[in-house]
């Protein structure tokens, strides 16, 4: 369970229920943060209102594709857009969302003007859904590590993004890169659907 | 005149003791309850919780436990001290050729989170059926640990000494196939779905670090068939579990928990894999059957006493001289004269069908203990020399880990291995 600012309640609740006596001193390193980059303004940013939760990414070797799920809240007063995400740890990086094909099948694709949260929303991202996507990975993601992820709002403020890598084989929609965009990426090897210019989540 | 281990008439198992707020009597178990169920994102009204927690506070013979939680955090593992659930599974694994420090790192954190999410009946994160993980039913999950994964982690010079295989017995027929193994981890729960579940997320979970060794299921009496804290019946029919440590005792701790620096609040577990053969045990009458354990069958208690907690009187004669008690029961042989020599046992049967149908039967025999090669070692010693059981008991498995220390809320399982 990933303990974010916004889980204090859920957080403080827990501790309410705990009976047996508990060790000092125990180190805190499977706790999954948020990182907020200091702004001089006073002004709150649109990265300042987001609270995550449950932050997860999938398992996957090195220049595969994974993805990185969890709840994204705004917290504050104005509707905020996230507009673009990366990765230390992946070439590109892409917010998309899944559609259904005309075949009926789903189908992963990037999300055009970016997640766009209301006052008082949740964004939820999930396999089958709103997702991160690492397009290509420039280290394994393994199982138990942690990875973090960068999230630009459309006022340029970051929130960083970290949550563990858990070992998960959904997720397989085909993803259909955007005419306008060339992924001349060599990814040809990898697990194709009836489309030729598809590629799955890799696991 | 023999020892008197402590048994359970000064405590007895409680498993409320190691449950969360929602088992506790009062009106804090209310809103305990309540917030369990806002954790859960149950719909449950406040009303429905107030009667559960009433339920539970009584003797209520239809309460329902399905929500009901351990505590996964503790100095001491909450699996090796809770009254045994109706079912278990142990799993060991083998870790994979590649794994280094780091790995093994990995690996801990992600048996914590897993176990941590499991116990309070809340899904692991990208748990593909979440929902099978809201009904815990004191869930545990519980780790121990083999010498070469200690090895790797922290170096020689934390293997404990006694973790290694035990000597050989000359009545072992063990089997490879239940021997051995770099971790275990035994999932246990009232509730064979539940259990099911965490051991199918665990098992997903380590894979890229370890695979599967051996799995063993247990058995016992449902959850509310019997009165707390009552002991199991084997598949002998006997009373099994009567003379053992106290949980929450001083004296549990002396016998069970360890001291020894990185693993002070861990212990030892033995696991052996033995065959019991119901076929034989058929042809050998009640009087028969009694003089071998050296306890009655209805009762549990000692063939010099009447109640299961009597203390037995190894000295007392019939009138042609012989000890009522004899000299090669179970229990005669298993009780030594040296207080040290004692373990903590938590067994469960089994029973499984060949491919023709035809049940294999037995007990998984598991016991804790500080150190298993001056505790475990000599009793086994003393039952392999002479026992009437072994007359139908075989060994066919047999395993030896180190079970860590228990880790707080913000802590990880191994972390001072680092
Ligand atoms: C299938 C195998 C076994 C069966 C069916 C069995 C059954 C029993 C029964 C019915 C009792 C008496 C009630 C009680 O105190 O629990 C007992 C006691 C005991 N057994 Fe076993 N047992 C088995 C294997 C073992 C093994 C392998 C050990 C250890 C090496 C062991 C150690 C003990 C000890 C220490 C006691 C308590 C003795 C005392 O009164 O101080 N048992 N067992
Ligand atoms: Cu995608």
């Amino acid at each position: 369970m990933s303990n974010f600012r916004m889980t204090r309640f859920a957080v403080t609740m827990t501790a309410g229920l705990l009976t047996v006596s508990l060790m000092t001193a125990c180190s805190s390193n499977n706790a999954t943060t948020v990182e907020k980059p200091q702004t001089d303004s006073t002004t709150t940013t649109q990265a300042d209102s987001v609270n995550a939760q449950d932050v997860w990414a999938k398992a996957a070797p090195e220049g595969d594709m994974s993805a990185m799920f969890g709840r994204l809240t705004n917290d504050g007063d104005q509707t905020v857009t996230i507009v673009s995400v990366s990765s230390d740890e992946a070439t590109e990086m892409q917010l998309h969302e899944t559609v259904m094909g005309d075949d009926g099948s789903m189908k992963m694709q990037e999300k055009g003007g970016g997640f766009t949260i209301e006052p008082g929303a949740t964004l939820t991202l999930e396999p089958g859904g709103n997702h991160l996507m690492y397009m290509e990975l420039t280290a394994p993601l393994q199982a138990g590590a942690d990875s973090t992820v960068t999230l630009t709002f459309s006022d340029n403020s970051t929130l960083d993004l970290s949550g563990a890598i858990r070992e998960y084989s959904g997720a397989h929609e085909e993803y259909v890169p955007d005419h306008a965009m060339d992924h001349g990426d060599g990814h040809d090897d990898h697990e194709h659907d009836h489309d030729s210019d598809g590629h799955t989540h890799d696991h | 005149m023999a020892t008197e281990p402590q048994d359970k008439r000064s405590g007895g198992w409680s498993r409320r003791r190691f449950l969360t707020a929602g088992a506790v009597a009062g009106a804090g178990a209310v809103a305990a309850v309540a917030a369990d169920h806002v954790l859960q994102g149950s719909l449950r009204s406040g009303k429905e919780a107030a009667t559960t927690a009433t339920q539970l506070s009584g003797d209520n013979s239809r309460l329902t436990f399905g929500r009901q939680t351990v505590s996964f955090d503790g100095p001491v593992q909450a699996g090796v001290t809770i009254q045994p659930q109706a079912h278990t599974r142990l799993m060991a694994f083998d870790l994979v050729e590649s794994v280094d420090r780091g790995a093994i790192r990995r690996l801990m954190r992600l048996l914590t989170d897993d176990a941590r999410s499991l116990m309070r009946g809340v899904a692991p994160l990208g748990d593909s059926e979440p929902e099978l993980a809201t009904v815990p039913a004191h869930l545990t999950v519980t780790v121990g640990v083999g010498a070469r994964l200690i090895r790797v982690a922290a170096g020689e010079s934390f293997v404990p000494g006694w973790l290694r295989p035990l000597p050989t017995f000359g009545i072992d027929r063990l089997r490879d196939e239940w021997s051995g193994g770099d971790l275990v981890v035994e999932v246990a729960s009232d509730d064979l779905v539940a259990m099911s579940h965490a051991a199918r997320l665990v098992t997903k979970s380590i894979r890229s670090l370890a695979v599967v060794r051996w799995m063993q299921d247990g058995f016992r009496h449902a959850y509310g068939t019997h009165p707390e804290g009552t002991s199991m019946r084997n598949l002998f029919g006997q009373i099994d579990g009567t003379v053992n440590p106290v949980p929450g005792t001083d004296d549990f701790a002396e016998v069970v928990i360890s001291r020894d620096g990185w693993l002070a609040g861990g212990t030892s577990l033995v696991v052996r894999r033995i065959q019991m053969d119901l076929d034989t045990w058929d042809d050998i009458d009640r009087v028969g059957r009694e003089a071998a354990v050296g306890r009655r069958l209805a009762t549990g208690a000692p063939l010099t006493g009447t109640t299961e907690h009597d203390e037995p009187d190894f000295d007392a004669a019939d009138s042609l001289g012989f000890t009522v008690i004899p000299d090669f029961s179970h229990m005669r042989r298993a009780r030594s004269e040296n207080r040290r020599e004692r373990i903590f046992r938590r067994s469960a049967n089994y029973e499984v069908m060949d491919q023709h149908g035809r049940p294999e039967s037995g007990q998984i025999f598991m016991s804790y203990q500080a150190d298993p090669v001056t505790q475990f070692v000599p009793i086994q010693r003393r039952l392999d020399e002479l026992d009437m059981l072994n007359e139908w008991t075989t060994p066919i498995g047999s395993a030896v880990f180190a079970i860590l220390p228990g880790c707080g809320p913000e802590g990880m399982l191994g972390e001072t291995l680092f």
